[in-house]
């Protein structure tokens, strides 16, 4: 079980906090599990539908103290 | 199966710039093929010499797209060609009237493509212009 990598994208907007959680995607293996921190609350809808149209695991979505944290598990 | 996505780049205003870079790298991110082809005004901001020229603002928006935290035009066209392997493509005809080739521009961008080329590749994809 790898352990979750966090990815901080506070105070970036769209598209950036998708892209910053594409790079790390890349480079990540499969099964490992990324959390994006994000403020940008358009990237709060759209990373979680281009987790679902890529085909990975969106695990969890909210919203605390301001900042949305999103984790996704990598799966192909 | 993957979608194809053409665009065309000939506006040399932010504005127009951030928004076809934002399409480019999100299309291209989520799978799509991508094919960006800048002609015009737009392909002055990806030369070695002007790699840190300004795009001037259309109009109030572009003054907000320069607040902190945007992503440039500049990184998300690299991060299309980067991760989601988009062809940034010049067109030739902008290449001879500015007496440039690709190897003067920074990204990294495919052979010089004229008009036939670039519609050829385009013809079964949805085709964007900025």
């Amino acid at each position: 079980m790898s352990e979750t990598k966090v990815v901080d994208a506070r105070n970036t907007f769209c598209p950036g906090p998708l892209m910053e959680l594409i790079s790390f995607m890349k480079r990540a293996d499969v099964g490992d599990q990324m959390e994006l921190l994000s403020t940008d609350d358009g990237s709060a809808n759209d990373v979680p539908q281009w987790i679902a149209k890529v085909g990975h695991e969106l695990v969890s979505n909210e919203k605390i103290d301001d900042v949305w944290h999103i984790v996704v598990k990598k799966v192909k | 199966m993957s979608n194809k996505l053409s665009i065309v780049c000939v506006s040399g205003t932010l504005e127009k710039l951030q928004m076809a870079s934002m399409v480019a790298s999100v299309a291209a991110a989520s799978g799509d093929d991508v094919t960006v082809f800048f002609s015009m005004n737009a392909l002055q901001y990806f030369t070695k010499d002007n790699a840190e020229l300004a795009a001037p603002e259309e109009g109030e928006f572009g003054r907000l797209i320069e607040t902190e935290g945007v992503p440039a035009f500049r990184k998300l066209f690299e991060q299309a060609a980067d991760l989601g392997d988009a062809k940034l493509l010049a067109c030739s005809m902008a290449l001879d009237l500015m007496k440039i080739t690709p190897e003067d521009l920074t990204l990294e961008f495919g052979p010089a493509t004229g008009l036939t080329a670039f519609l050829s590749d385009a013809e079964d994809g949805r085709l964007l212009s900025f």
